[in-house]
């Protein structure tokens, strides 16, 4: 995997997940002890660059980077300058000329993390391309699932709200399937992508069938800009139809837990009394957001030797 | 929290080598005890390791005054089995209850050379704090002194012990690193390019357990794999050879 | 509550294809039985001597004007004219004031026929907010409240994508959406068909293909979607026939047609009448004939009145300043009643398409003498001659191209729920 992209899941097999996975069970070991740190990647070089901006995955990726010993740099470009995207490659390949280890990419529009990544030695690590995929994201899900049911295979995965338009959702249906599990997707007709059971997942137009028997449920955020699109009436039919509450949650099994990656929509994609405790696992996720990218940047950091010497 | 792996292979926690293939799509690695095609001589059998552990455990009691503040850490792979059976004597020889941790070096390796596969994590488990303890390190086959360093070097970001003493239960020679090894279960004097490891780690504390010593392989397995229950030859050679000849082992990178 | 018995008539039931001669007894709202000398006692008995005895009449398309335009007729007046004419049932559109596209304005639609309409009134609601055509209205919450469809009809939805996402959500709900089909930069001020009517009239034209264009549009976008797209007043031969085409590869369509544009070529309006203005307008012979063939072979699923009031005054003026429409409330059944005579459809054809297919279209019960259905039946005596007087009429506006005329078919008495509400002798009957 070293010196390799992490571009997508779609990219990586049973095994790769696996690896990863295993590896960010070690890490988290790390970040439970007192002193949050190993030498791992002392004196390397890691590189956030971030078109889209993101508070909470950029801190995430800071985070684990320092946690071993690597050195993080931000670079947050500001819109203006970045419109063409004969910029965004120069902006990339200036960065790759002060020998980073890894940059890690996140960008409103598919594609570019690709892009930037066949045009640098550095390994580029996807954090987000418009609708396209968010590896990590669906990598922490999958440990904390792992780590709250024991297991993946056989299990029953049901991810609500505007999956057309979402990352998330592409990125944990691939992730989800390889690893054995059923992936059900639940959205209004408006949202659901076109062909998507060609995906091999089951597409819902009813909560209430698709949370039945679900193991976890995997809820995604509701952006009000989606109205201007058409897909959906108002916040206050979506929440009547597609937001989770407790008697809602009762179809799906006894120990479902609740997911999101949030931030989360208080009284929209989850009732107020759901977001906070059991079955809600939203902080694990977070936490185990760091694990899974200091497991990520252990395995693939690390510039491609073949340019070298 | 299981630490079962999520494929049908998952042993990591008996001590045995890793399950999953650093290069994924070349298929799970045969395992070392296994594969081998070539000759080993088998230089520590069952018995002669478990006399030289109890001896290991009466040297602890002997040399040590305040045997309340003593810490068993393991190394693993093959440190912890030895590590528990040593615990084990210890309760016998002397009725102390001594706690045993795990330590996984591998983040704190030094050769943890950017080109080439990462080696896989081991598990680590400290259920005791290391402040004010007298932490005893426990490895199978001490070489160049590299991985009792890294131990040192973890061991710190984990507190302050009062005191650290290794023991080995096989010490090849070679070191590169002024670092002694307190109580050796043998001394057994090597070639640089023979490898030495203990066997039968699968049978967990019962054994039967065996240390063998087997000519080299071919680099690009070895360097794959990262094995760390079995030395590799000097560091300083591992990356030498690295530089000049590119990096064999690798799957197709970019 | 009371029984009815209705005797002598000829049984109509295209639920269950009976056609035969019969007493029905009506108990408790409900069909209780039907044959030969029915015993009966204690029911209000009904003569039905030479009539037809039908599930009462479903009307898909029906403008009641409240909330907002009260003057040209309410919930209460419509469904008095409603039973009128046969019908037990209406579905209103939803271009009121304030616009029927909040759970609110169903409800009180609901709250005020609960209260004054003698005839079933069920809503439909707009497909847009304000029927601006941008923003589709909370469907989930306006079905839960009553609705039984969505349609900016009165307006076009002209943005196709927006159109899309309509159809497209509908199957989050599964009711049909309903599409007065016209695209509006075609038929721009065009008040007559186009065509040697218009030239010779020297009024602008609206070109059938206004129409045409937008029901291929509406069908491809129902085949997209995999939605209920149901089309309302056809007037064109060209949408019959894409209808049909739709139909056949599978898409889930349905379609119905006005009694004037079965029955009324665009030579109405020579003349100026006003009351020969209609939405969308009336059409050649040519039209005619394919709209009439669509309705014998299945292609138009139903008959639906477009009953569209407005005030004398407003009516009374030049023809390009007239709003279009017409009433049709207690004139449909004499004037489609034409197609039986002619040959073109069967009685119980006939009756199917103005009870049984529109209610299967609004999802609602209706169609049926089968024991245990509701009991809506309306009595018509197909052959008996009277004139219509708009003004002796129970809507509250005027505007039919009928007034005057001498009309041959009509409803004698409707029930609804089990209980007479109107019979030809006595009118409406207070509840």
């Amino acid at each position: 995997m070293m010196g390799r992209d992490l571009l997508a899941i779609e990219d990586l097999d049973r095994a790769d997940l696996e690896r990863i996975l295993e590896t960010a069970l070690r890490m988290d070991e790390v970040g439970r002890r007192d002193v949050k740190k190993v030498p791992t990647l002392r004196g390397r070089t890691l590189i956030n660059l971030f078109f889209e901006s993101s508070t909470r995955t950029r801190t995430s990726f800071e985070i684990a980077g320092k946690r071993l010993s690597a050195d993080v740099v931000n670079f947050t470009p500001s819109s203006s300058s970045m419109k063409k995207a004969e910029s965004i490659l120069d902006t990339a390949m200036t960065l790759d000329a002060m020998d980073p280890d890894a940059v890690v990419v996140r960008h409103a529009v598919a594609g570019v993390p690709k892009r930037i990544a066949d045009a640098l030695e550095a390994p580029v690590i996807n954090a987000g391309d418009g609708a396209h995929e968010h590896p990590t994201q669906a990598l922490l899900d999958l440990f904390t699932v792992w780590q709250e049911k024991g297991r993946l295979d056989g299990l029953t995965v049901t991810i609500v709200g505007d999956i057309v338009h979402s990352r998330v959702a592409r990125s944990n249906l691939y992730a989800f399937s390889k690893l054995g599990a059923e992936v059900r997707l639940a959205a209004p007709p408006t949202m659901l992508p076109p062909a998507v059971e060609a995906l091999g997942v089951k597409a819902y137009t009813s909560l209430r069938e698709a949370l039945e028997g679900a193991d976890v449920v995997m809820l995604l955020r509701i952006q009000q800009e989606r109205l201007d699109g058409c897909f959906f009436p108002s916040i206050r039919e979506y929440a009547a139809t597609f937001g989770l509450d407790r008697a809602k949650l009762r179809y799906a099994k006894d120990d479902a837990i609740v997911m999101h990656p949030g931030p989360i929509n208080r009284g929209v994609e989850i009732a107020h009394d759901l977001a906070d405790r059991r079955p809600s696992v939203i902080l694990d996720q977070v936490r185990n957001g760091v694990a899974v990218r200091m497991a990520v940047l252990y395995l693939f950091a690390g510039r491609n030797p073949r340019r070298e010497g | 929290m299981r630490l079962s792996l999520l494929s049908p292979s998952g042993e990591a926690d008996k001590g045995a080598s890793v399950a999953p293939s650093p290069n994924p799509t070349a298929g799970s690695e045969p395992r070392p005890a296994q594969a081998d095609a070539a000759p080993a001589r088998v230089v520590l059998d069952d018995t002669a390791i478990r006399r030289a552990l109890v001896r290991i455990a009466h040297e602890l009691v002997e040399h040590n005054d305040r045997l309340g503040d003593l810490y068993l850490v393991a190394i693993p792979n093959g440190g912890v089995p030895l590590a528990r059976a040593i615990a084990a004597n210890l309760q016998q020889i002397a009725g102390l209850e001594v706690p045993v941790g795990i330590l996984d070096t591998t983040l704190y390796r030094d050769d943890l050379v950017l080109r080439g596969e990462r080696p896989p994590l081991r598990r680590t488990e400290m259920p005791s704090a290391v402040d004010g303890r007298v932490v005893v390190l426990v490895d199978d086959v001490v070489s160049t002194g590299r991985t009792i360093r890294a131990a040192m070097d973890a061991l710190m970001d984990f507190g302050r012990p009062q005191a650290v003493q290794v023991v080995g239960l096989v010490d090849r020679g070679h070191r590169e690193l002024p670092i002694k090894i307190d109580y050796v279960g043998k001394n057994i004097p090597t070639q640089r390019d023979e490898r030495v490891e203990l066997r039968g780690l699968q049978g967990g504390l019962e054994g039967p357990l065996e240390v063998v010593v087997k000519p080299e392989r071919s680099e690009g397995d070895h360097r794959a794999r990262g094995e760390r229950s079995e030395p590799e030859r000097s560091e300083g050679d591992h990356r030498a050879r690295g530089r000049a000849e590119g990096a064999p082992g690798e799957g197709g990178s970019r | 509550m009371a029984r009815i018995v209705i005797r002598g008539g000829r049984l109509l039931d295209p639920a269950s294809g009976r056609d035969e001669s019969g007493d029905l007894l009506l108990e408790d709202g409900r069909i209780a039985g039907a044959g030969a000398q029915l015993a009966a006692d204690g029911a209000l008995a009904v003569d039905a001597a030479g009539c037809w005895v039908v599930p009462g009449l479903f009307d898909l398309h029906a403008h009641l004007r409240e909330p907002g335009q009260e003057y040209k007729e309410d919930i209460a007046s419509g469904g008095r004219a409603a039973v009128a004419g046969g019908f037990t049932a209406i579905a209103c559109m939803a271009n009121t004031q304030p616009v029927n596209d909040d759970p609110s304005v169903t409800e009180y639609i609901l709250d005020r026929a609960r209260q004054e309409s003698p005839a079933r009134v069920y809503p439909i609601a707009a497909a847009t907010r304000g029927l601006a055509g941008e923003v589709m209205t909370e469907m989930a919450a306006l079905v839960e409240a009553g609705v039984v469809a969505f349609s900016d009809d009165g307006r076009t939805i002209m943005d196709s994508g927006v159109m899309r996402r309509v159809l497209e959500y509908s199957g989050l709900v599964r009711v049909p959406i309903i599409t007065h089909a016209e695209d509006r930069t075609l038929a721009r001020d065009g008040v007559v068909n186009e065509g040697p009517v218009s030239t010779r009239l020297g009024l602008p034209g609206n070109p059938a293909a206004a129409e045409t264009i937008h029901v291929a549009r509406d069908i491809l976008l129902a085949q997209l979607t995999g939605a209920h797209l149901h089309v309302a007043h056809v007037s064109t031969a060209g949408a019959v026939e894409l209808i049909r085409a739709a139909s056949e590869r599978g898409v889930h369509v349905t379609a119905e047609v006005t009694p004037h544009h079965l029955t009324l070529t665009d030579e109405a309006t020579l003349g100026y009448d006003t009351n020969t203005k209609m939405a969308p307008p009336l059409r050649s012979e040519r039209d005619v004939r394919a709209l009439r063939a669509g309705l014998a072979d299945g292609t138009l699923d139903a008959i639906a009145t477009d009953h569209a009031p407005h005030a004398v005054h407003e009516k009374d003026v030049e023809f390009t300043a007239a709003p279009p429409g017409v009433i049709g409330l207690e004139t449909a059944v004499a004037v489609t009643l034409e197609l039986v005579r002619a040959g073109d459809l069967a009685p119980i054809e006939w009756v199917r398409r103005l009870s049984s297919n529109p209610a299967r279209i609004a999802g609602r019960p209706g169609g049926s003498l089968a024991v245990g259905a509701p009991a809506d039946v309306a009595v018509i005596d197909p052959v008996r001659r009277w004139v219509y007087e708009p003004t002796k009429g129970y809507s509250k506006s005027r505007n039919s191209p009928w007034a005057g005329r001498e009309l041959t078919g009509r409803a004698l008495a409707t029930i609804v729920g089990g209980r007479l509400v109107y019979d030809a002798e006595r009118g409406v009957l207070a509840p």
